[in-house]
């Protein structure tokens, strides 16, 4: 194990268990950057260059700030005095811990503790984009249409609702009375 | 001669150590003479922009400060020196309610991407710090670290006018950098490499003069077409917003948010801000000369004599000058018009300008491609120009004159 | 140079963390953090396996942690926007909460 390796794999971690555990939701937002930055180091390091800038620019550039957005347009960023973990807590750690186990022991059981490095391939952003228009187009194609999807789909979820399409709702959904009057967007 | 005598000069010092530290000085040298020739030109520019903005409003600007008791003025460069040391001895204060960490983490995370940003470019020929194989990519990918940088400024100031200031910046941010991205997607289409190295060499004259023979006088830079210099345009646009300059200072907003996302920070904070701030104008002319001027090639042949380090700085400053006009003419957009111009104006425009370079990649070499792309350029720019405009073409009606 | 089995480790404990919390965190926006921890992790698999793999040259595994990317970032986009919708109705992102088709 190198000395690279070993911080990038403390700062990973670290910022994993802190964008998990901490109590304040726009602080555990920022240790997740932290958490992926430190990965697409760790990207970098496996000569996986292409994949670690693409992991930079779409986690620290985009998925970040849509989740600090979030946070405060839900006002989830005040930190209240109510618990963060939920009642059932014990039970999640202890799968998550079967689960590592499970990993654990059958990564250490298998081969891979013998595997060799081999020599650094040479991997041109080049033959990447070839690949992705030969080999790959239908599911650059299918990403691309995904993508799409989600833009439109993500913007009709968020958007506010018209007045008119509140009141049709209200007459189906009027008897569930988990509705609150006190909702902005309620005539 | 001159041309290579930096990079000679960095042989030679490296050359005086043992081969086992060769690397390591070659690299302190290199980002030593980054951070020095940056820093130094944000002196400069700072002093350019006060006096050039003073011309422009019919004033002087700075021209007191010069060297300590005697008469020497030094024409007001000594402006610099005099407000690092007033930002170095003023009071750094955090406001009480403030997130302290990240009030602290947040001018260091501004600045460190926007100073590895200048990791991958061609300085001049033979001295591209790193050439990354994916340089663009690794450009866009440490920039997007600035937005949450802003974020976490306005944030951690738990003031309103920071976090609208923010909010602003980071929506603005995330809007033109679409834009700024496919506009420069038109290059690496016919380049076909995201190495900036690739990229400049491919508009170098000196260097297709030798593989083909022949001897043309002009440049083939890529703002001589026109998917190139719609393209040029758009990334200036596009630079000057992601660099949240006048117009596009709304994150700022003397008169409306105080100072935007910054007004907490006091001191030396603060001019980092400041230093941030003028370190992506850097960038972004830099990229723009690099994409679209041919990098450090020189305009004309005869001019090659010239070194090529001094042509790359003389096109980064040339944006620079080329902002503080904007900055000195244009007022500040609205939101809404804010908006309006990335979704409905640029966007579109970028979109179609890499249908334009493919219809130019294959429509050969003739006068036909020049009519036909030109007039596809021209035709969008006139058709989006005034749908953008709405009603308002034509006669101007003085609604509250009459 | 780091061993094969170092990277899926890490991813193990990784996944393990991201798996922790979003079992465990009441708040919706950490539960989708959580998941994209564990997507993460599979990434960091995808890689290695593709850098310590018998042909690095056919690039499968770089390809597909870029569409991963991809459909993690449309995840996210229209997740986050289920929250925000959420909220609107139940004025809460705390998952505990949001019962309303509770018998």
């Amino acid at each position: 194990m190198t000395a690279p390796f070993a911080i990038l794999a403390v700062l990973t971690i670290a910022g994993a268990v802190a964008a998990m555990g901490l109590r304040h939701l726009v602080h555990c937002a920022l240790a997740l950057v932290v958490a992926l930055a430190s990965l697409a180091a760790v990207y970098l390091q496996l000569d996986a260059q292409f994949v670690g800038f693409a992991q930079i620019l779409v986690y620290v550039g985009a998925v970040a700030i849509l989740i600090v957005f979030a946070i405060l347009l839900t006002r989830s960023g005040e930190a209240g005095t109510q618990p963060i973990a939920s009642p059932s807590w014990a039970a999640g750690i202890g799968v998550a811990t079967v689960v590592f186990a499970v990993i654990t022991g059958c990564v250490l059981a298998s081969g891979f503790t013998q595997r060799e490095s081999p020599a650094a391939p040479d991997v041109a952003t080049r033959l990447i984009g070839e690949a992705l228009m030969t080999q790959f187009v239908l599911p650059l194609e299918v990403v691309g249409l995904l993508l799409t999807v989600a833009l439109i789909g993500g913007v009709i979820i968020a958007m506010r609702e018209r007045k008119s399409e509140v009141t049709a709702a209200l007459g189906e959904a009027g008897s569930i009375g988990k509705r609150q009057s006190a909702n902005g967007n309620l005539p | 001669m001159m041309d290579q005598i930096l990079v000679l000069l960095k042989q030679w010092l490296v050359g005086w150590f043992p081969p086992a530290l060769q690397p390591w000085v070659s690299v302190v040298l290199t980002v030593a003479a980054i951070l020095g020739v940056f820093g130094a030109l944000f002196a400069v520019a700072t002093v350019f922009e006060r006096k050039g903005l003073g011309r422009i409003q019919n004033r002087y600007g700075p021209n007191r400060v010069g060297i300590p008791f005697t008469n020497i003025r030094l024409a007001g460069f000594g402006q610099p020196m005099a407000d690092g040391i007033k930002a170095l001895i003023k009071e750094d204060f955090v406001p009480a309610t403030a997130d302290k960490v990240i009030h602290f983490l947040a001018p260091l995370a501004l600045l460190a991407p926007v100073t590895l940003t200048f990791a991958v470019l061609p300085y001049g020929r033979n001295m591209a710090p790193i050439d990354l194989d994916a340089g663009l990519l690794y450009f866009f990918a440490v920039a997007a670290g600035s937005e949450l940088a802003v974020f976490m400024a306005g944030w951690s100031s738990r003031n309103k006018y920071s976090l609208l200031g923010a909010m602003r910046a980071i929506a603005q941010m995330i809007s033109y950098e679409i834009p700024l991205i496919l506009s420069s997607v038109t290059v690496v289409m016919t380049v076909g490499s995201l190495s900036l190295v690739k990229i400049v060499q491919s508009q170098d004259f000196t260097l297709l003069n030798a593989q083909t023979g022949q001897t043309s006088l002009l440049p083939n830079w890529f703002v001589f077409t026109p998917w190139g210099l719609a393209g040029f345009v758009l990334f200036l646009i596009a630079a000057t917003a992601e660099s949240n300059r006048a117009p596009f200072d709304l994150p700022e907003g003397e008169s409306e948010i105080v100072a935007g996302y910054f007004l907490e920070y006091s001191g030396f904070k603060f001019a980092i801000f400041f230093m941030a701030e003028y370190f992506e104008m850097f960038a972004g002319g830099a990229m723009a000369a690099t994409l679209f001027l041919g990098g450090y090639t020189a305009p004309l042949s005869w001019l090659a004599w010239i070194p090529t380090w001094v042509w790359f700085f003389a096109k980064v400053m040339a944006f620079i000058f080329l902002l503080i006009w904007v900055r000195g003419t244009i007022p500040r957009l609205r939101m809404d018009q804010l908006m309006n111009f990335a979704w409905k104006f640029m966007l579109p425009m970028t979109l179609l300008n890499l249908v334009v370079v493919g219809l130019w990649h294959f429509l050969g070499t003739g006068v036909a491609r020049w009519m036909v792309c030109s007039a596809l350029v021209l035709g969008a720019y006139a058709a989006l120009g005034r749908g953008l405009a709405g009603r308002k073409i034509g006669r101007r009606v003085y609604q509250f004159a009459s | 140079m780091t061993p094969l089995v170092a990277y899926l480790l890490l991813s193990a404990i990784l996944f393990a963390i991201g798996l922790a919390g979003a079992l465990t965190r009441r708040n919706a926006i950490l539960v989708l953090v959580g998941i994209e921890l564990m997507l993460n992790a599979a990434n960091l698999n995808f890689i290695a396996f593709w850098r310590f793999g018998p042909n690095p040259q056919a690039l499968t595994g770089v390809l597909f942690v870029l569409f991963s990317i991809a459909v993690a970032a449309a995840e996210a986009a229209v997740g986050l926007a289920l929250i925000i919708a959420i909220y609107r109705q139940y004025r809460t992102t705390h998952v505990d909460q949001i019962n309303g088709m509770k018998g």
